[in-house]
């Protein structure tokens, strides 16, 4: 029998993380998120795994560097502000190559911002920080997706030997949905013989370094004739990433005017998608679960088969940008943002009804 | 002929690069000495920040991990919390344990964690070129402080092995230096002590070890010996600050 439970989307990130064979957690409380340390504080010490309140976010990210670098499986979650703490220890969990997740539940900034939800962290997450590296990015949009995604992040962080986020949201994290527990197996992945464990412990007995260093540090420490050789090597695996896209298209097939969003305006769009064709309109929704890599090349042919699209974001406009990029001027791009929610106030959300309003006014627009 | 081994480096200790009379190479060899002599060599992973003190790491054949400057303690609390069979410790600079690093070290020691950190005191940022460090003396001049630490602007330099043994869940703290053959002696005393009390579980341990930085004091390594004897010791006097068996 499928064992359901109601959770909370924070709560489904630690069962995800707990199917997934998560070893160890460790952050540090910020909202919207803190129900995620609140439930590993729970129900990580009582099964013999490992939980610490860190000191700072600076302090989650390099503890998680450092119990990837001995070969578990390590976790870290934040919202915006603590995000902007992690950067330094993520630059150089991707030099290292550590496999980890970061759960971001994001809220409006810049700055302090406020405590809800919004999404304005998709350039600084989808870009990468300093030194040029990629991470994937999972954005689910409901709890049953953020339990299975964390599964997916352990799955990928692994196979890549990099970080992966799951990017989340305050209304993600905080709504209650049925959720049905399960253990997602991927196939199987390499040993980690690169992981610290006491050099005894090492099969050839010989000692291991695991460095995020220098330039000279690849060549003397990581084996490559130089540094480019090395950046190389990054930018291969960055390349292999790009395999792993994925998107859901609702009512996609016939669609002319196409909607694109991530996290919960998704959901706010699939019921304005249902609206709209409910009036007749050929109306679609093309939604990215993937931020990086993301769907260019899908959004590239409904442009170039004529399609319009209406990009509805949390936020003054960022994943819009990389819409523009992705139909290189050959299609309209209309956008629906933070401006439009309900209230004008941090407790606002972007409405379906707000949402079929834009799309009634782009198709009258088109018809005049 | 009949040979007697009468006398061998540590098989632990490799070669590592650092400046004429830099003694970072001389904390690294009794860190080696103290791991074979204690039979944990195999069991150790060694955690480094940001500074010439990785140096010291690369002159030991152990598991090692580097990352961010000033970050060790985050990095070996997570390996220690789930390894607690290794023997895990880290080599910081004054810099990074008590500039950059400080909120890492003191999460490490409210925490109380098990592990053991060797901070090496130069009084100044050595692989930088020479900037004032929170432990540099006052009046010392450094490419930051031109016209010498003055107490308007940069304060007083700080006594980290005192203020570690302030903290319960600290279990063994001390200062020493490598400047004499005897005090080589007391520093590979208080480094096994230090060791000793992550294998007994106790708590956390903590090595301040007095080090010569001679191309950044502008000064000989045999000049720099000297400086350590008078201007550092009495600024940051050698000893055991806290050595328990059991913590609060």
């Amino acid at each position: 029998m499928v064992e359901r439970k109601l959770v909370q989307g924070n709560e489904a990130v630690g069962w995800g993380a707990l199917s997934a064979g998560c070893d160890a957690f460790f952050g540090y409380p910020i909202t919207p998120q803190n129900e995620i340390p609140e439930w590993f504080s729970r129900e990580f010490p009582k099964r013999g795994k490992i939980f610490v309140q860190s000191q700072s976010e600076v302090g989650s990210i390099m503890m998680v560097y450092g119990g990837a670098a001995a070969g578990f499986r390590v976790m870290t979650s934040t919202s915006s502000p603590g995000w902007a703490l992690m950067q330094e220890g993520m630059s150089h969990l991707a030099a290292a190559e550590l496999p980890c997740i970061i759960v971001l539940v994001q809220r409006g900034g810049p700055g302090q911002g406020s405590i809800r939800h919004a999404q304005m962290d998709y350039l600084c997450t989808t870009r990468g920080g300093t030194g040029g590296y990629k991470n994937i990015i999972l954005a689910p949009a409901s709890v049953q997706e953020t339990h299975d995604l964390v599964q997916l992040a352990f799955y990928l962080a692994d196979k890549y030997r990099n970080p992966v986020i799951v990017l989340s949201d305050g209304i993600l994290g905080l709504i209650r949905e049925s959720l049905e527990m399960k253990t997602m197996d991927f196939g199987p992945l390499p040993e980690k013989d690169w992981a610290v464990r006491g050099r005894e412990r090492q099969r050839d007995k010989n000692f291991r370094f695991v460095h995020s260093g220098v330039g000279t540090a690849a060549i003397l420490v990581r084996g490559y004739p130089d540094y480019i050789s090395w950046l190389e090597h990054m930018d291969d695996k960055y390349e292999q990433m790009k395999s792993e896209l994925k998107y859901e298209g609702y009512q996609a097939e016939d669609a002319e005017l196409f909607l694109v969003a991530y996290g919960y305006p998704a959901r706010v769009c699939k019921e304005a998608v249902n609206m709209a064709r409910a009036e007749g309109l050929k109306v679609g929704l093309l939604r990215p679960i993937t931020l990086w890599p993301f769907p260019y090349q899908v959004i590239k042919e409904k442009a170039e088969s004529g399609g319009r699209f209406l990009v509805v974001e949390d936020s003054l406009g960022l994943m819009v940008e990389d819409v523009r990029m992705a139909v290189q001027g050959q299609a309209e791009v209309h956008f629906l943002g933070i401006q439009s929610r309900h209230l004008p106030t941090d407790g606002g959300m972007i409405l379906p009804r707000r949402v079929l309003e834009e799309i009634s006014r782009l198709a009258t627009e088109e018809g005049r | 002929m009949n040979t007697e081994k009468v006398w061998a480096a540590p098989n632990l200790l490799a070669f590592s690069p650092t400046c004429p009379g830099c003694q970072y190479l001389t904390i690294g060899r009794i860190i080696a000495e103290v791991l074979e002599e204690l039979d944990i060599e195999g069991k150790a992973i060694a955690v480094i920040g940001i500074g010439c003190n990785g140096y010291i790491s690369y002159a030991l054949n152990v598991d090692r991990i580097l990352g961010a400057h000033g970050r060790p303690p985050d990095m070996a609390t997570a390996i220690k919390r789930l390894s607690p069979d290794n023997v895990v410790f880290t080599i910081q600079g004054d810099g990074d344990c008590m500039a950059i690093g400080a909120d890492s070290f003191i999460g490490a020691l409210i925490r109380g964690e098990k592990f053991t950190i060797i901070m090496c005191n130069n009084a100044n940022y050595g692989t930088t070129g020479g900037q004032l460090a929170p432990t540099t003396l006052m009046g010392q001049i450094t490419t930051t402080t031109p016209d010498g630490r003055n107490v308007i602007t940069d304060g007083y330099p700080v006594h980290t092995a005192e203020l570690a043994a302030t903290f319960r869940g600290v279990a063994y703290s001390a200062r020493s230096a490598v400047n004499t053959p005897a005090n080589y002696q007391r520093t590979r005393k208080c480094i096994k002590s230090a060791f000793q009390k992550q294998v007994d579980q106790i708590g956390l341990s903590f090595v301040e070890v007095l080090s010569a930085c001679p191309p950044n004091w502008h000064l000989s390594p045999v000049e720099s010996l000297k400086w350590i004897e008078e201007k550092m010791i009495p600024e940051f006097p050698l000893g055991e600050f806290k050595n328990v068996n059991k913590t609060d």
